[in-house]
C-alpha cells in the first residue's frame, strides 16, 4: 500500500447524516468480481437521474468539485452494509480522506485497508467545514490534525497502529502473516485447554 | 478473577495476542461464513500473494445474495437470467474447489441465507467467534457468540490466518423486562430499541440483550433481535446461552453429539455474564409498552408505533420524507402499498412464515398487490411445505419462491418499481434498497401479512384471533 502522510485539497461537502453504503455504492452493482473501476458507480443514484444524466445540483456534479480529494460528510457516515465496494468507489473517484464527526465501524475499517483516511473531528470544526464547502484543508496523518484556512487546526484521534500503517504503507495482512508463529502457538495451547469448545466441530463433506 | 461479561469471556478466550496501546489484538476466528458477493475480491487478494486458505475446515460457503429465487433458474430448468450473478456463482464454485472449503451450492438442500443456515446446521455454537463478509453476521450473537460483519479485505485476512486484528469494543447492556403484547413480536421490539438509541447508538459497542423479555424469546426471535444490532451501528449483539439455546442446538447435524453435547452444555453454561459484571453503558426497556412498529423514513431509526403520526424531526428527516413521499404529522395507517416482501435473514425462519400464514390463511391478497414470500433457507422452505404453509401463501395469491436474500437487498433483480411502497420484513429501508426510487416500510411478519390482505398499512392486531 502507498504511504499516506499528508492530503491537501479543497473539500466537497455532503452534510446529510447517516449516509449509508447503499448510497455510496448501490447494491445493483454488487454482482461484480472486480475490486475496482467503480468511479462511475459512486453515489450513482444521487449523481444521475433515471436517464443517466448528471443531476447538476448534486455537490459532486458542480464544477468546483472536480479534483477534490477530501469529502466532508454528516455524522455516522458509511453505516449499513459491510460492502468494501464503498471505499473502493470513493478511492476510484479520487477521494483520499473522509471527514465527519463519526464514521461507522465497518466502513472505517474497510477505508483504512484502501488508503482512504477516515477522520473524526469535533463538532465545531465539522460545522465549520460543512459551512465552508470548497475550503482548502490539510489532513496531516503524522500530526493527527486537520488544518483549516486561517491557521485553525482540528486534532483528530488516530489509533497509533493505524497511523503507522498509513505513514509506512504497511498492509495489515502482511502484519497478521508476520504473527503466524504466535497464532500457531496459541492454537496448539488451546488444543490442550479445558475450554476447547469451539474446536470440536468438523465439516462433513 | 473479577466478574466478567459474556462478551469479555468470549473475547479473552480468543485473544491470540492482547491489544496494546500501539497494536490491536489478534483475535482467533472459529467460524468463517462466506458467500458469492463479497468473497471474489478476497480470493483475488490471496491469489495475488500466493497464499492458501489456512484452515479450510473453518470456512463454510453458500450462495444467497445474488442468486435467483425463481425455481427454474435455481434448479437448472432455465439459465440464470442475471449473467453477472451467474459469473459470481461460478467463481465461488471454482474457489471452493481450488482452496478446498465446503460450499453448499445452488442445488443443495441445505443452502440458504448465510445467517439462517449457520444456526440451522448447528454450526453456530455458544462461545464462538464468527465472522462473515456481511453486516448481519450479528444474527449469530443470539447463541452467545461474538459475531460481526467484515469487509472483503478482512475476509482475506481470515482465509489466510484464521485471525483478525481488532480493537476491543465497549459493552452496552440492553435490559428488557415486561411481556410483549399480542400482535407484538421480536421485530417490533428491536425496531423500538433502534428508535430509542438511534442508528449510531451502538457504535463501537458490543450489545448484550438481557432481562426477562429476552429470556422468554425463542431462538428464532432472538436471532431477529441480534440481526438488527448493526442497524443501531453496533459491532455485535449477543444473548447469553440458556436452556432455550441448548434445546435448539441438540441434535443439529453439526452440533456436538451424545456425551460431547452434554460436556459442551456444561461449558456453555459458564458463558453468561457474571453477577456484578460491569458494562460500559446500560439501557432499560419496558417491553409491555411496545406496539407493532413501522418505519416511515430512510433508516431503521425513523420508526413509530403503527398507529402513530410521523414526527416533524430535523432537516435530515425532511429529506427522507421527500424521498418517501410522506409528510410530517401524517399517519401511515391506511396508506396503500403495492408490494409486500416476507423474507430476509431478519424474518424468514419457520416461525416467521407461520405467523404470516396465520394471518393469510383463508384470506386473499388484495387486488393488484404483489406479495413475495422467500424462505430463509431451503430447509425452512421444506419444513414450511411439510405443514402446508406454501398452500396458504399460494392459495392467497402470494408468490412462494426459493430461498435467498432476494428483495431485502435487490441484487438478484427481485426489486419493486420506482415510487412503490413495500411493506417489508427485512432490515433496511435505505433509499433504493429495494430498487431505485422504491419506498420501504419495515415491519414484522404479521404486519406485512396484514398489509398483504388489505393492500394498506394495517394494524396486525385487527387480525388476531
Amino acid at each position: 500500500m502507498e504511504p499516506v502522510r499528508l492530503i491537501r485539497s479543497r473539500t466537497v461537502v455532503l452534510p446529510e447524516a447517516d449516509i449509508d453504503t447503499d448510497q455510496i455504492f448501490p447494491a445493483r452493482f454488487l454482482t461484480t468480481t472486480s475490486g475496482g473501476g467503480f468511479a462511475d458507480m459512486l453515489f450513482a443514484d444521487w449523481r444521475f437521474d433515471a436517464a443517466g444524466r448528471p443531476k447538476p445540483e448534486f455537490a459532486l456534479n458542480r464544477p468546483e468539485a472536480a479534483g477534490c480529494e477530501i469529502l466532508v460528510a454528516g455524522p455516522n457516515f458509511g453505516c449499513g452494509s459491510s460492502r468494501e465496494h464503498a471505499p473502493w468507489a470513493l478511492r476510484d473517484y479520487g477521494f483520499r480522506a473522509v471527514i465527519s464527526t463519526s464514521i461507522a465501524d465497518i466502513f472505517f475499517s474497510n477505508a483504512l485497508k484502501n488508503g482512504l483516511v477516515p477522520v473524526r473531528v469535533d463538532a465545531g470544526s465539522h460545522a465549520w467545514l460543512v459551512a465552508n464547502p470548497g475550503a482548502e484543508v490539510e489532513v496531516d496523518v503524522a500530526a493527527g490534525e486537520v488544518r483549516l484556512p486561517g491557521g485553525r487546526a482540528a486534532p483528530f484521534q488516530i489509533d497509533p497502529f493505524v497511523r503507522q500503517c498509513l505513514l509506512n504503507g504497511v498492509d495489515e495482512l502482511g502484519y497478521l502473516l508476520s504473527r503466524l508463529p504466535a497464532i500457531e502457538a496459541w492454537e496448539s495451547r488451546r488444543g490442550r485447554s479445558p475450554l476447547p469448545l469451539e474446536g470440536t466441530f468438523t465439516f462433513k463433506r | 478473577m473479577s466478574a466478567r461479561t459474556l462478551f469479555e469471556k468470549i473475547w479473552q478466550a480468543h485473544e491470540v495476542l492482547p491489544e496494546t496501546a500501539d497494536t490491536p489484538a489478534v483475535i482467533a476466528v472459529d467460524l468463517h461464513l462466506t458467500h458469492e458477493v463479497t468473497s471474489p475480491q478476497a480470493f483475488a487478494l490471496l491469489k495475488s500473494r500466493g497464499l492458501r486458505v489456512r484452515r479450510p475446515e473453518r470456512t463454510l460457503a453458500t450462495l444467497d445474495h445474488a442468486v435467483p429465487t425463481d425455481t427454474a433458474q435455481v434448479f437448472g430448468g432455465a439459465p440464470i437470467r442475471l449473467e453477472s450473478a451467474a459469473r459470481q456463482i461460478g467463481e465461488l464454485e471454482r474457489n471452493a474447489r481450488e482452496y478446498g472449503f465446503e460450499l453448499l451450492g445452488l442445488g443443495d438442500a441445505r443452502r440458504g441465507i448465510v445467517h439462517v443456515i449457520g444456526p440451522e446446521l448447528g454450526l453456530t455454537q455458544p462461545g464462538m467467534t464468527i465472522v462473515c463478509g456481511d453486516s448481519h453476521t450479528s444474527t449469530h450473537g443470539a447463541f452467545g457468540t461474538f459475531a460481526f460483519g467484515i469487509g472483503s479485505t478482512e475476509v482475506a485476512h481470515v482465509l489466510a490466518t484464521q485471525c483478525l486484528l481488532q480493537r476491543k469494543p465497549r459493552t452496552l447492556a440492553i435490559a428488557v423486562d415486561g411481556v410483549l403484547a399480542p400482535g407484538v413480536g421480536a421485530k417490533d421490539l428491536v425496531l423500538a430499541i433502534i428508535g430509542r438509541i438511534g442508528v449510531a447508538g451502538g457504535a463501537r459497542q458490543a450489545i448484550e440483550y438481557r432481562g426477562a423479555t429476552i429470556r422468554a424469546l425463542s431462538m428464532e426471535e432472538r436471532m431477529t433481535v441480534c440481526n438488527m444490532s448493526i442497524e443501531a451501528g453496533a459491532r455485535a449483539g449477543m444473548i447469553a446461552p440458556d436452556e432455550t439455546t441448548f434445546a435448539y442446538l441438540r441434535g443439529r447435524p453439526r452440533a456436538p453429539a451424545g456425551e460431547d453435547f452434554e460436556r459442551a452444555v456444561e461449558r456453555w453454561r459458564g458463558l453468561a455474564s457474571d453477577a456484578g459484571a460491569v458494562f460500559d453503558r446500560e439501557v432499560v426497556f419496558d417491553a409491555g409498552s411496545i406496539e407493532p412498529m413501522i418505519t416511515y423514513g430512510t433508516n431503521p431509526g425513523m420508526v413509530m408505533a403503527i398507529g402513530g403520526e410521523i414526527a416533524a424531526g430535523d432537516g435530515g428527516d425532511a429529506q427522507a420524507l421527500r424521498y418517501m413521499g410522506l409528510e410530517a404529522g401524517e399517519k401511515l395507517l391506511g396508506r396503500a402499498v403495492q408490494v409486500v416482501f416476507i423474507g430476509s435473514c431478519t424474518n424468514a425462519r419457520l416461525s416467521d412464515l407461520r405467523a404470516a400464514a396465520a394471518v393469510l390463511r383463508g384470506r386473499q391478497v388484495a387486488k393488484g398487490l404483489r406479495v413475495l414470500v422467500v424462505p430463509g433457507s431451503q430447509q425452512v422452505k421444506r419444513a414450511a411445505e411439510a405443514e402446508g404453509l406454501d398452500r396458504v401463501f399460494v392459495d392467497a395469491g402470494a408468490e412462494w419462491r426459493e430461498s435467498g436474500c432476494s428483495m431485502c437487498v435487490g441484487i438478484n433483480g427481485d426489486i419493486a418499481r420506482p415510487g412503490e411502497y413495500v411493506v417489508s420484513t427485512s432490515n433496511r429501508n435505505f433509499e433504493g434498497r429495494q430498487g431505485q426510487g422504491v419506498r420501504t416500510l419495515l415491519a414484522s411478519p404479521v404486519t406485512a401479512a396484514a398489509a398483504a390482505v388489505t393492500g394498506r398499512v394495517t394494524d396486525p392486531r385487527e387480525f388476531l384471533d
